[in-house]
């Protein structure tokens, strides 16, 4: 799916501007996007070292399972494919709290460890299993409460009430994560 | 509310190095193991993230969105959606720095607290960028076959979006 989306969009890109003549843009591109891909990369790479060493302790102390173990009731339901003590969802846990609270950069290296820890148990190596697919719509889902960096931009631009836009954003992704949450779950009970 | 999230991570940070320090925990070495994990983690994810950035940024150069977008354009002001808002929407699955970009010009031309301005504010907020985290996620762990997980992505995000118009009108309009 992936591979189909990103052909697509070279595709689209080149052969448009070559109908445009807008081909000139294009070749710069080329030339310096793969720096603006590492500069990303460079970005994020500090602190996702940073966050992964700090939650090896929580791992190991077992504080991650203290956190899964709060929201049980919650993720049991989510992902019944998943035993109680499963590493992952420690991981999942602390990953969604990040992203409620707005640090994505935190919630990265947690999702990505949750997704580690659950491919260890995939007997199907390339293909995504229930838990996965559960996991990444819950995060595309974006279930963020304080939008920062909006309500930043808000100000910077002048806003009279920067943070009056919070209660519209989370009943908006309130319902872009349940309506996710509800058509997987569907297809999974489709599938027994 | 900016005292709290300044407070938040170092009280984070603290409470596992406690908890660590009391279960006896070799907090030092296990902090290296961790660091060590995530830096191989960092090395995974290259290709993906070089190559989605690539992708998208040729995309966005081409402006082929914008020409798109004009074919529908009489479609949505039947609807009295803002014409500006669309390719905002559009993009945001795709490149969360691509929706901020428009959000920020929008805020310029016609000020945060229009109606727009709060539309935008309440689309950047309510999904994240499902196609950059699809890509990232199964990518770092070498999944190729993702199954129903796009679309379910996708059909979440339009939910998202639709939902950002009415709530807006309710609130705003």
């Amino acid at each position: 799916m992936v591979n189909v989306i990103w052909a697509a969009l070279i595709f689209i890109a080149i052969g448009y501007s070559l109908i445009t003549g807008n081909i000139e843009v294009i070749n710069n591109g080329i030339l310096t996007h793969a720096t603006t891909g590492i500069n990303l990369i460079l970005e994020m790479m500090p602190l996702m070292i940073l966050w992964t060493g700090i939650m090896k302790i929580a791992e190991v102390s077992g504080l991650l399972n203290v956190f899964a173990r709060v929201l049980n009731p919650i993720l049991s339901k989510l992902f019944p494919s998943l035993p109680k003590e499963h590493k992952a969802l420690g991981y999942i846990a602390s990953n969604v709290g990040a992203n409620m609270l707005g640090l994505g950069s935190a919630a990265t290296p947690f999702g990505l460890k949750a997704m580690e820890e659950l491919q260890k148990d995939n007997p199907c190596k390339d293909t995504a299993t229930e838990a996965m697919i559960t996991f990444l719509v819950l995060n595309t889902g974006g279930v963020t409460l304080i939008p920062t960096t909006v309500i930043s931009l808000r100000l910077i631009n002048g806003s009279v009430n920067p943070t009056e836009i919070i209660i519209t954003s989370i009943l908006a992704t309130s319902v872009s994560s349940f309506a996710g949450l509800f058509l997987d779950y569907m297809i999974r009970r489709k599938k027994r | 509310m900016n005292t709290i999230s300044k407070v938040i991570i170092p009280l984070f940070v603290l409470i596992i190095i406690l908890y660590g320090v009391k279960k006896k925990v070799n907090v030092y070495d296990t902090f290296l193991e961790g660091a060590k994990e995530g830096l191989i983690m960092v090395f995974h994810i290259t290709p993906t993230i070089m190559a989605m950035v690539f992708a998208v940024n040729l995309f966005l150069d081409s402006n082929f969105l914008e020409a798109a977008l004009s074919f529908v354009k009489p479609l949505f002001k039947l609807i009295n959606v803002p014409m500006d808002i669309l390719p905002m929407a559009l993009l945001r699955p795709i490149s969360g720095t691509a929706s901020m970009a428009i959000m920020n010009d929008i805020f310029i031309n016609f000020g945060p607290d229009s109606f727009i301005g709060r539309l935008a504010s309440t689309l950047q907020g309510c999904t994240d960028t499902t196609i950059y985290v699809l890509a990232l996620y199964f990518g770092s762990i070498k999944i190729t076959k993702t199954r129903y997980s796009l679309p379910v992505g996708l059909f979440a995000d339009l939910m998202g979006i639709i939902a950002a118009f009415i709530i807006t009108f309710i609130f705003f309009g």
